[in-house]
């Protein structure tokens, strides 16, 4: 598929979904409480989207933005899927049932950003301690014992 | 500088010969024949957490071969392990199995610092949550050597330096008080 009929396509499945191919993969930008239904869709429609295979977040000090690499390998094509998130009150619907792998991947991001992820199977810490304060990767965290702020 | 001196280029085994009819008798103090020893058989524990174990392999290894000064063989278990060499970043979820080894570790035991990552939690990693800053604030610390990673050169001169360490027999105190003179 090029990326005028995945537009296209994906407009027919979210029309809010906004589009930026400056970079090496289609970026889609969806509203958080359409992702589900249109992830969904991108697993078991034409898209086969079977491999979930990186979900990260970015701080941009005015909002969260949930990432998340998609790959299809039958078709050999990869997008990216994002969505935007309050910062006080991170909350978006889990893909875990429709990819096993997120499990992990959003743990991940809990810990490092706290974004609380609805309908986890078993939402803790994956790496850090279980009684870690803070979200470390987010732009203001501060430790004042192991950090030197620049 | 005179503390070093005493104790390197010294004699190969502590004591002098004491010449009589038909050979000689060595005269020595338990001690130094123990520290002697010791000195000469420091089985290292295989433990490294990145990149200077990699250097660490090479020193063992047939080019540099630690064996020749009596590092023989790496032990997998801390019990029959007589020096750690901690080789690498030490983050803190890290830092409590650090400790139990050490801990584990028959007596006498010695450990050398590998590296900027070990010796101040390293060029790169120095300014986060996850790294302690420094072995030295987990379990004492004998010899640290610069370098990132070090050469196999000077692993193999941080493990003479500890021989000679542990051949003069003196504590740290001991060492730091003459030392200042």
């Amino acid at each position: 598929m090029t990326n005028e009929e995945i537009k296209e396509y994906i407009s027919s499945l979210a029309p809010a979904a906004t589009y930026d191919e400056t970079g090496e993969w289609l970026n889609i930008l969806v509203e958080p409480t359409a992702l589900k239904p249109l992830m969904a869709a991108l697993r078991t429609g034409k898209m086969q989207m079977n491999y979930l295979f990186c979900v990260t977040c970015v701080d941009f000090k005015t909002q969260l933005t949930m990432v998340y690499h998609l790959s299809a390998t039958t078709h050999r094509q990869s997008i990216v899927i994002k969505a935007n998130v309050n910062r006080e009150t991170p909350v978006i619907e889990t893909v875990c049932d429709i990819w096993r792998t997120a499990e992990f991947l959003e743990r991940e991001v809990f810990e490092m950003f706290g974004v609380q992820f609805t309908n986890h199977p078993d939402l803790r810490k994956l790496i850090l301690e279980d009684d870690f304060k803070g979200f470390p990767l987010r732009k203001d965290f501060e430790d004042p014992i192991n950090m030197i702020k620049l | 500088m005179e503390l070093k001196e005493k104790i390197a280029g010294k004699e190969p085994f502590p004591g002098i010969v004491h010449e009589t009819p038909g050979g000689g008798i060595v005269v020595s103090t338990f001690d130094s024949i123990i520290n002697w020893a010791r000195s000469n058989s420091l089985w290292p524990l295989s433990f490294a957490t990145s990149c200077c174990g990699i250097e660490m392999m090479s020193t063992a290894s047939a080019k540099y071969d630690f064996s020749r000064f009596g590092f023989e063989v790496a032990r997998a278990s801390p019990r029959q392990a007589d020096v750690i060499i901690i080789a690498g970043t030490i983050v803190n979820k890290m830092a409590p199995v650090l400790k139990r080894l050490y801990d584990q570790m028959a007596d006498p035991k010695y450990v050398i610092a590998m590296g900027a990552c070990a010796i101040s939690g390293g060029p790169f990693f120095y300014n986060t949550y996850s790294v302690v800053k420094g072995a030295d604030h987990i379990i004492p610390v004998d010899v640290y050597i610069p370098g990132c990673p070090p050469r196999p050169e000077a692993l193999l001169h941080s493990l003479i330096s500890l021989q000679e360490k542990i051949k003069l027999g003196m504590t740290r105190e001991q060492i730091r008080g003459e030392s200042k003179v």
